[in-house]
C-alpha cells in the first residue's frame, strides 16, 4: 500500500516550507516556464550559466509540495555544477522516481533522495519532474533571458 | 445503523445496494466516492440495460427489417422518449443523441452558430462556465469576427444579473450559461436569465450537465431554447448525451455532420436532409449508451428528483457545516442557491497534496482548476480541492472527509 510518510517525508516537507533559491535574480541570461495543464502548476527556472558552468539557479512559481520541494532540491543539486552534470543528476532522479521498488545505487542524489517515495504515486511523477523539464528548457534557452520558453508535462 | 442513513422517504443504505462499485476498497479502505461532478457511478439497473441489449438486441437501429433492428430501434426510440419526458421537451424529435454536453454545445456552435452569428455579433457566456462552454464560442467567434461577453460572478460566485442584463444588447445572437456550475454548485436563476434574454429575441443555450443529476429540469417551463446534458453524470454510461433544441429551430439549422442516417436521398449531385432528430444523428449512433442512459433516467425518476435535491440539500448543508469548523480550510462557492459541491482550498497546502492524502484514506475527490480556469483566477486560486455529493453518500462519509481532512493537517503540520 502506498505509503504517505514515505511520500511526504519530513525533508521534502521542511524543503516546501522553506524552499532554497525561491527568487528571481538579478544577473539570470537564461530562463524556462515550467506548466502542467491537468493541475496548473507553475514554475520558471532562472540560471546564470557562465560558461559551462550553472553560477547560479532559482526558481518561482506556484504548485504542490512536491513540484515545490523538487524545484527547491534541484537548485542545491545542480548549483555550481556543469551543464553536462545537471543533466547526468536529472537522468539518475528520473529513474529513482519512476521505477518503483528501485535499490539506490552508488550515485547518491543527497535531498533528493527524498522524493524516492514518489515512485509509488505515479499521479504524481508528473509534479516531481515538471522542474527538471524547465530546467532541460532553461539551459537550451540560450536567447536572452527576456525571451522565456516554456515546457508543459503533457 | 439505517435510521442513520434514512431521510424522509430515502433509504440510502438500500439505494448504495443498487452501486456495485460502492462495495470495493481502496488502499485498504472503503471507497468514499466523493467525485460526483467528474462522474457518477451506475447502479445495476443500467449495468443490466448495457448487457440486456448487447446480448439480446444488437443490432443496427433504423436499417433493417429484421426482428432484431425493429428491437433495437424501439429501444432507441423508447429511451429518446425516456430523455423526452425527462426534460419535459414537447416533442421526441426535440431530443437528439450526442456524445455529450460538450459535443451538444459543439454541435449548436458549428450549425445554429455558423449560420446566424456574424462579425461583430455579441455571443454572451459567463465567468462560470467550464471551457466546454467557453472554448466552442472562442472557435466560432473567431470565424467569424464575432466577440464573447461575460457575465461576472460575485465573492459568494453568484452571477450579477443587473451585469448580464446590461450585456444584452442588439448584437447578443445567443446567450450559453450553465445551469449548475460544476467548481462552485452554483445554481443559476436560469428562468431571469432565459427571459431577459427573450425579451431581446436572443435565443438561449442552457449546459446542464451538472444540473440533470440535482434538480428538477423543465425545458417547456424555462422556455429555453437549448439544453444540453450528459448521460454519464446522470447515473448513465459515459459517450452519450442529449440535445434539447425547439424544433422550430432545430429544423432551420443545417446539419452537423454528414453519413447515413441524417439523409433522405444522396446522389452525386446533391444529398436531401433527413427531418430532425435524425439530421443530426450521422452515423452509427452509441445505440447501447442511449438505452443504458434511459435505464438511467429510469432509475432517477424512481427515486424521484425532488427527493434527491431534499436529500443532497440536507448532505450539503451538513458538509458545509463540517467543513467550516476546519481553521485552515476555505470554502469556495456560497451562493443561496447552490448544489451538492463543496470546493475548498486549504491554507499552506496545495489541493493535490490534499487530494493524495485523501486518496490513501479511500476517499475520492477531484483536485485541480476543473476545466474552469476563468474561475480560479476570479478567486485567486490555481486550483480547488472538490468534494462533490451525489443522492448515495452519507454523513457518514462527509465524516470520513472531515477525518481524512485532519489526517492532511497532520502529515503538513509535522
Amino acid at each position: 500500500m502506498a505509503n504517505l510518510n514515505e511520500l511526504y517525508q519530513e525533508i521534502l516537507l521542511e524543503h516546501n516550507n522553506r524552499p532554497r533559491n525561491f527568487r528571481k535574480p538579478e544577473d539570470a541570461n537564461r530562463q524556462a516556464d515550467g506548466y502542467n495543464p491537468l493541475c496548473g502548476d507553475r514554475v520558471t527556472i532562472y540560471l546564470k550559466v557562465e560558461g559551462d558552468v550553472i553560477a547560479d539557479v532559482a526558481f518561482q512559481g506556484v504548485g504542490c509540495a512536491i513540484s515545490r520541494a523538487s524545484a527547491s532540491m534541484l537548485t542545491q543539486s545542480v548549483k555550481g555544477q556543469t551543464l553536462s552534470k545537471a543533466g547526468e543528476i536529472f537522468d539518475v532522479f528520473h529513474a529513482r522516481i519512476t521505477e518503483p521498488g528501485g535499490e539506490a545505487d552508488d550515485d547518491d542524489l543527497g535531498d533528493l533522495e527524498a522524493l524516492s517515495g514518489v515512485s509509488a504515486f505515479p499521479t504524481r511523477i508528473k509534479c516531481a519532474i515538471l522542474p527538471w523539464h524547465t530546467l532541460n528548457a532553461a539551459i537550451e534557452n540560450t536567447e536572452a533571458a527576456a525571451s522565456s520558453v516554456s515546457v508543459t508535462t503533457e | 445503523m439505517s435510521t442513520a442513513f434514512a431521510f424522509g422517504p430515502f433509504d440510502v443504505a438500500r439505494i448504495r445496494e443498487d452501486f456495485p462499485i460502492l462495495k470495493q476498497t481502496i488502499n485498504g479502505r472503503p471507497l468514499v466516492y466523493l467525485d460526483n461532478a467528474a462522474t457518477s457511478q451506475k447502479p445495476q439497473a443500467v449495468l443490466d440495460a448495457l448487457v440486456n441489449y448487447y446480448t439480446t438486441e444488437n443490432s443496427n437501429v433504423h436499417r433493417g427489417v429484421h426482428t432484431l433492428s425493429q428491437r433495437a430501434t424501439d429501444s432507441y426510440e423508447a429511451a429518446r422518449s425516456k430523455a423526452r419526458q425527462f426534460i419535459n421537451a414537447a416533442k421526441d424529435e426535440e431530443v437528439i443523441f450526442v456524445r455529450g454536453a460538450t459535443e451538444g454545445i459543439n454541435l449548436v456552435a458549428q450549425t445554429y452558430g455558423r449560420q446566424n452569428i456574424g462579425p461583430g455579433d455579441e455571443i454572451i457566456i459567463s465567468a462560470m462556465e467550464h471551457h466546454s462552454n467557453i472554448v466552442p464560442w472562442q472557435i466560432l467567434s473567431q470565424e467569424k469576427g464575432a466577440r464573447l461577453k461575460i457575465v461576472p460572478v460575485n465573492d459568494d460566485g453568484e452571477l450579477l444579473l443587473d451585469e448580464y442584463e446590461k450585456l444584452l444588447n442588439p448584437r447578443t445572437k445567443l446567450v450559453s450559461i450553465v445551469h449548475q456550475s460544476n467548481a462552485l454548485g452554483t445554481i443559476n436563476p436560469v428562468e431571469q436569465i432565459v427571459e431577459l434574454a427573450h425579451r431581446q429575441g436572443v435565443p438561449v443555450l442552457l449546459d446542464g450537465a451538472q444540473a440533470v443529476a440535482h434538480v428538477p429540469v423543465d425545458v417547456t417551463r424555462l422556455g429555453c431554447d437549448f439544453y444540453v446534458f450528459s448521460g454519464h453524470k446522470l447515473y448513465g454510461p459515459t459517450g452519450v448525451g442529449v440535445l434539447y433544441g425547439k424544433a422550430g429551430l432545430l429544423e432551420e439549422m443545417p446539419p452537423y455532420q454528414g453519413g447515413g442516417e441524417m439523409i433522405r436521398s444522396v446522389t452525386f449531385e446533391q444529398t436531401l436532409y433527413n427531418t430532425i432528430p435524425n439530421k443530426f444523428e450521422a452515423g452509427t449512433q452509441n445505440i447501447a449508451g442511449s438505452i443504458g442512459l434511459g435505464a438511467a433516467i429510469d432509475y432517477v425518476a424512481g427515486l424521484g428528483l425532488d427527493n434527491i435535491a431534499a436529500y443532497e440539500k440536507e448532505l450539503l448543508d451538513y458538509g458545509t457545516k463540517r467543513l467550516a469548523e476546519i481553521g485552515p480550510l476555505r470554502l469556495i462557492g456560497a451562493a443561496r442557491r447552490k448544489g451538492s459541491i463543496l470546493s475548498f482550498v486549504m491554507d499552506e497546502v496545495h489541493p493535490h497534496d490534499v487530494g493524495t492524502i485523501l486518496d490513501v484514506e479511500g476517499i475520492a475527490v477531484r483536485t485541480g482548476h476543473h476545466c474552469a480556469q476563468p474561475l480560479m483566477e476570479r478567486f485567486g486560486v490555481p486550483a480547488t480541492v472538490r468534494a462533490s455529493l451525489a443522492f448515495y453518500n452519507t454523513k457518514e462519509e462527509i465524516d470520513t472527509l472531515v477525518k481524512g481532512i485532519d489526517r492532511v493537517i497532520e502529515v503538513f503540520g509535522r
